[in-house]
Formats: C-alpha cells, structure tokens, sequence
C-alpha cells in the first residue's frame, strides 16, 4: 500500500479533475435552478460519503467493543479506525452543512430552515464533533469505550437522516433517483463521476489518518516505556 | 453563479485545510521519532 499509495494520490487526483470538469462544463443547466444546481455535484456526493466514513466509524467501534477484552490488539486497530472513519465523516458532513444552505438560499430564498433532514444532518455532525472533542481532550482510561458507544449512538442517527425525506414532509429536495423523478443522462454521468471521486480521495484521506492514529500509538507507547525505563534507572 | 464559486471553493477549503492539519500532525509525528531514536 505505501508504493501504491502516490500513484493512486495521482489517479484520484486526476479524477477529482475530470469530475470537476464534468459537473461545470458537460452536465448542461438545470432549467429551473439554472447553475446553482451545480452543487449537488459536490454536495449530495459528500453527504453519500459521509455515511460511508460513519458506517465504517460504527463497525470499528462495534469491533473495539468486541475485541477490547479478548484481543487488545485487534481492538486498538478497530478503535483508530472507528476514529479515522469519523474524523473524515465529520470532513465531508461539514461540507454537506456548507454547500446545503448556499444552494438553499438563492433556491428558497433561506440559509437554513429546521427542516427534519437538515436538523438531524445537523445533530449527526453535532454528535461527530462531540466524539472528536472527546477523543481529543479525555485522558480518562476509559474514553475509547465512551468513544464508541457515541459513535454507535451517532450512527443511529444516519438512517434517520437518510429515510427522513421519504417518510416525512419536508422541504428538503425528495431523491430524483429512485424516486420517480427523471435525469439528463449527462447529469447522471457528472453525479456518479463526482461520487467516485470523492469516494476515492476519502478512503485515500482516511487510510492516512489511520496509518497516523496507528504510528502515533506506537509512538505514545514507546515514550511510556522510555519513561518508565528512566524512572526505573534512576532509583 | 456566485453560490455556485462559493460552493466549490468552500469544498476545496475545507478539504485543503484538513489536508494541512494532517501534514503538520504527521510532520510533529516524524520529530517526535527523531527524538526517540537520538534517545
């Protein structure tokens, strides 16, 4: 993976490129909305991305959970990739919560309205964020354990979000795939590509942070041990 | 048209900014092993 790791910095580079230049220049103008359609290229693509990294942030903290007693190894593995997946779910839920509402306000003619979706959206990242400070600023033994029951209770809120447009009324756009709805094929096309993109530039990001979080372990436990071998010595 | 710039560049920002956060954190990583290993 580390040789890879530059050639697909590169291809996932190139393919952020050309799906920037699909969702500007080939997918043609929504009638409607006109150009400010355009940002559901990179919002609907971060959102659907940021369910990806929370889903993969719960299965880690399921994982810690389980191996926590039995296997410490595998539980510190499973809890810095529960950590990565949020950290880079919280990346891409801030930019769903920053292209929503500049397309809401020349469409609605609002910033934001406490609309179902967009006040649970909102409370998912709230809870992320909340995981992040913690993980961040607890020294307590037990903060991964804590850790992880909020990422699970966070990533209840994730089918709440998704399925709230379609058993609820909201004013949040209803889905216009799989949900009766038709698309320009060019659209379509521009979507998908922008969806592959950031999928790959988020797994690339994430895969980093998580090399991070394990080379930054090691680290904390080998100046733990040098501490101790100096205490050691000097009695 | 200018939601639209907004939109894309407030992406790119945030993404960047996070990609920096991750260079200085690995960066402080890297110093800190130097001094391990000079130990």
């Amino acid at each position: 993976m580390k040789r890879a790791f530059p050639i697909l910095s590169v291809v996932t580079a190139l393919l952020l490129a050309y799906a920037l230049y699909q969702a500007l220049v080939v997918a043609p103008t929504e009638r409607t909305m006109g150009d400010v359609q355009r940002i559901f290229y990179y919002h609907v693509p971060s959102f659907a991305v940021s369910f990806v990294f929370f889903a993969l942030s719960l299965l880690g903290s399921i994982a810690f959970l389980g191996y926590r007693h039995g296997n410490p190894g595998r539980a510190q593995l499973a809890d810095a990739l529960a950590l990565a997946g949020a950290e880079v779910g919280v990346v891409f839920c801030t930019i769903v919560l920053v292209t929503g509402p500049l397309w809401a306000r020349p469409v609605w003619g609002i910033w934001w309205t406490w609309d179902l979706r967009l006040t649970l959206t909102l409370v998912l990242w709230l809870i992320y964020v909340a995981y992040l400070i913690l993980r961040k600023f607890s020294t307590s033994g037990q903060t991964p354990v804590i850790a992880a029951v909020l990422a699970i209770f966070g990533a209840l809120d994730v089918p709440l979000v998704y399925f709230s447009i379609w058993f609820f009324r909201t004013q949040h756009p209803q889905p216009v795939m799989g949900g009766g709805g038709s698309i320009d094929p060019r659209m379509l096309h521009a979507f998908f590509i922008n969806l592959v993109a950031f999928s790959c530039f988020g797994a690339l990001v994430c895969w980093s942070r998580y090399r991070f979080e394990i080379a930054r372990r090691d680290v904390e436990d080998r100046q733990a041990l040098e501490g101790m071998m100096e205490a050691g010595a000097s009695r | 048209m200018n939601y639209l710039y907004a939109a894309y560049a407030a992406t790119w920002i945030i993404h960047i900014a996070y990609l920096g956060l991750l260079a200085r954190r690995y960066a402080r990583l890297r110093q800190e092993i130097e001094e391990l290993k000079k130990k």
